[in-house]
């Protein structure tokens, strides 16, 4: 188990660093000479820019450039520096990352906490017009693309009042106590959250129902059943915990595509995430901002993914040792 | 070739036709597909304007209401819409005016337009004469017919979505077959570079391939951008699929006699082995296809592909966000989102039904 752990980390490093050179090679592929890009910038100082130049070696061809990026990265853990924001880049996207790591936390309540009730629900009346109305509602809603959702909740929205339309926080928000404030940023949380929440759901569903059916084919249930249980404590007590177990697995794939499923929910109502700051360094010609952005969403879905693995690990020792 | 007398009864293609008519659902959205497509096709000529006819008096008109029977009872069959004033106590800011009916005209002159530039002509479905305007779906910020920018817009959405699907399959197919033909460190650099590419998600990979174009692209260039970046972005996925079946398929006995008799590899490769996949590439593509329309649409939403004036079903949400549409101009989002859900709708039952026929036993496996 120990040396699988190791492999599968030793792994990872390769991967992150292969991510940062291609990116880095996209970036340099775009039209212009960078650092004309940057000294054309009027944000850009000439104290910041002579800076640059020197810790980054702006004038040098593209490998001396990306060797300094990542001598930057590993000594002084400096991704460089934002145009836009003036500050350093690993800044403004940490306060971004932690906002869509809350978005995505709260969508995973969402999605959870309908895929398993309806999944189950599915499975217990398997073949009645229950289960067969969920499976059409599941083809539906693979059809109706986040895009739509957002637009569609952003309209109740503008149109009831009973969600505010987008941010993060009200205006007067730094009034606020903590709790009123923690409150407030729930508010604003609610509707993004259903719309990156509802993606994964008809997938989720699917597999739950499947999985459950699974089991309560199994002997166990059977001898549950014939104790005298009541079907619902056979369901959920019996059945119900061996079936999430491939499902809990799945738990770490879906960090990594909540990470890509947030950008547009965030760009729709204005949350500060990881996307929205990404969507404005490309439009901003940030260039150190976008490269940083690309590598942290990738780090998130590789890291995601190696929860995933281990967690499959545990749950399968077989994986571990073939 | 003469036919021997005793053909088999069921060639593999009447089964497969048998058993995806047999799926009703299947059907409709292939006849849904079909329709959509033509409407795209003919758009100049179903859209009563011109793609960028603007009528700057009329800006967020609201739909404009048909009628069949007038005031006095009287039927018509032909359809007539009243003439509209502008009327600030109302809600939407129009009302019609009863005592001027305006006649619908079916096959009407209107704008020129030239179908695929080639055959030209200034007739439309429908109009009403200037300077009267019919708009069925409603009007946007400058005026324009949001129906006729809905199937102009169509053109965009519904191809872009399938040549990069062309172009990112051809890659993913030819890599994934090098790769697990070839073996070695071709194999090795090949699949190395595909997990690089599944590790970045979706749309920052977008966003770092769009960087590589100019922030702000003329419209011709706009669509090729589109279909690079959707083409680069899918074929890793497909490539590690192709790979394995090719592991196994080289091992077949007629890849060895093809090998023993001397051809190349790459005759190998084409001929021999690509064929093998054929089925599972044809069912893999159709029901990736609304992906990669989703992807031009959120690209052209995000601001990142097609730029007015031209329209798409992405930049015409994007119009329709701003809350003021949202909360007094809604006609703008209903048809571009229905086209979009129709869209993958009909693929996805299309995509299905295909499966199902191609590949009985569900080796393709289910859409995740």
């Amino acid at each position: 188990m120990r040396s699988y752990v190791l492999r599968r980390l030793l792994q990872v490093v390769p991967l992150l660093l292969g991510i940062s050179a291609l990116t880095f090679l996209l970036l340099q592929l775009a039209p212009g000479d960078f650092l004309t890009t940057v000294s054309e910038n009027p944000q850009v100082s000439a104290a910041a820019l002579e800076q640059m130049r020197r810790n980054f070696g702006l004038d040098q061809p593209w490998y001396v450039q990306y060797l300094l990026y990542l001598k930057n990265i590993f000594l002084h853990f400096d991704f460089g520096e934002s145009f836009a924001y003036h500050r350093p880049v690993f800044v403004v996207l940490r306060s971004g990352l932690l906002n869509t790591l809350l978005l995505a936390s709260a969508a995973m309540v969402v999605t959870w906490g309908l895929a398993i009730p309806l999944g189950v629900i599915a499975a217990v009346r398997q073949h009645t017009p229950v289960d067969r109305a969920l499976s059409v509602g599941a083809f539906v809603w693979l059809s109706l693309p986040e895009v739509l959702t957002g637009l569609l909740l952003l309209m109740l929205a503008a149109r009831t009042g009973w969600f505010p339309v987008g941010g993060m926080h009200s205006d007067d928000a730094s009034s606020m106590g903590a709790a009123a404030r923690a409150l407030d940023v729930a508010r604003h949380l609610v509707l993004p959250a259903v719309v990156v929440g509802l993606i994964p759901l008809a997938s989720r569903m699917r597999q739950m129902r499947a999985s459950l059916l699974d089991v309560l084919r199994l002997d166990y249930v059977t001898t549950a059943r014939a104790k005298g249980l009541s079907e619902g404590r056979v369901v959920v007590g019996h059945a119900l915990r061996n079936a999430m177990n491939p499902l809990i697995t799945l738990f770490g794939f879906t960090l990594g595509s909540l990470v890509s499923g947030s950008f547009v929910a965030e760009t729709i109502f204005s949350w500060p995430g990881l996307g929205s700051i990404t969507l404005e360094a490309l439009r901003s010609q940030d260039q150190y901002l976008v490269l940083g952005a690309v590598l942290m969403a990738s780090f998130v879905l590789v890291l995601g993914n190696l929860v995933a693995d281990l967690l499959l690990a545990v749950a399968d020792p077989r994986i571990a040792h073939g | 070739m003469a036919e021997p007398a005793a053909a088999p009864p069921h060639s593999p293609r009447a089964l497969f036709w048998r058993r995806f008519r047999r799926s009703p659902l299947a059907v409709a959205g292939g006849a849904l597909l079909i329709v959509l497509y033509a409407l795209a096709l003919f758009a100049p000529f179903v859209a009563p304007y011109a793609e960028n006819d603007i009528d700057r008096g009329r800006f967020y008109h609201p739909p404009t209401l048909l009628h069949w029977v007038d005031a006095s009872g009287r039927f018509h069959a032909g359809g007539f819409v009243y003439a509209t004033v502008r009327d600030p106590g109302s809600e939407s800011g129009w009302r019609e005016d009863r005592s001027r009916p305006v006649p619908l005209r079916w096959l009407a002159r209107g704008a020129r337009w030239k179908l695929l530039g080639l055959v030209p002509s200034d007739r439309h479905l429908f109009g009403v004469p200037a300077p009267e305007r019919v708009f069925v779906f409603g009007a946007d910020q400058l005026g324009r017919d949001v129906l006729t920018r809905a199937l102009f817009g169509a053109q965009v959405s519904l191809t872009v979505g399938l040549v990069g699907i062309a172009l990112s399959f051809a890659i993913g197919l030819l890599l994934g077959a090098i790769s697990g033909y070839v073996g070695g460190w071709v194999d090795e650099g090949l699949m190395r570079l595909t997990e690089l590419l599944l590790s970045i998600p979706a749309l920052y990979l977008i966003v770092a391939l769009r960087a590589v174009f100019p922030v702000q692209l003329p419209s011709r260039d706009v669509y090729l951008a589109l279909v690079v970046i959707l083409a680069l972005l899918g074929w890793a996925g497909l490539a590690r699929v192709i790979r394995g079946m090719v592991l196994g398929i080289r091992q077949h006995e007629y890849v060895l006699a093809a090998e023993a008799l001397g051809m190349s590899r790459t005759r190998i490769i084409v001929r021999h082995i690509l064929p093998n996949t054929l089925s599972f590439v044809v069912v893999a593509a159709t029901v990736a296809v609304p992906g990669y329309i989703l992807g031009e649409v959120v690209l052209s939403f995000l601001g990142m592909g097609v730029q007015e004036p031209a329209a798409s079903w992405g930049n015409m949400l994007a119009q329709a966000r701003s809350l003021a549409v949202l909360r007094s101009s809604a006609w703008m989002l209903y048809v571009p989102s229905l086209a979009i859900f129709a869209t993958v709708m009909a693929f996805n039952l299309f995509g299905d039904g295909l499966r199902d026929a191609l590949d009985p036993r569900g080796l393709t496996g289910g859409r995740a």
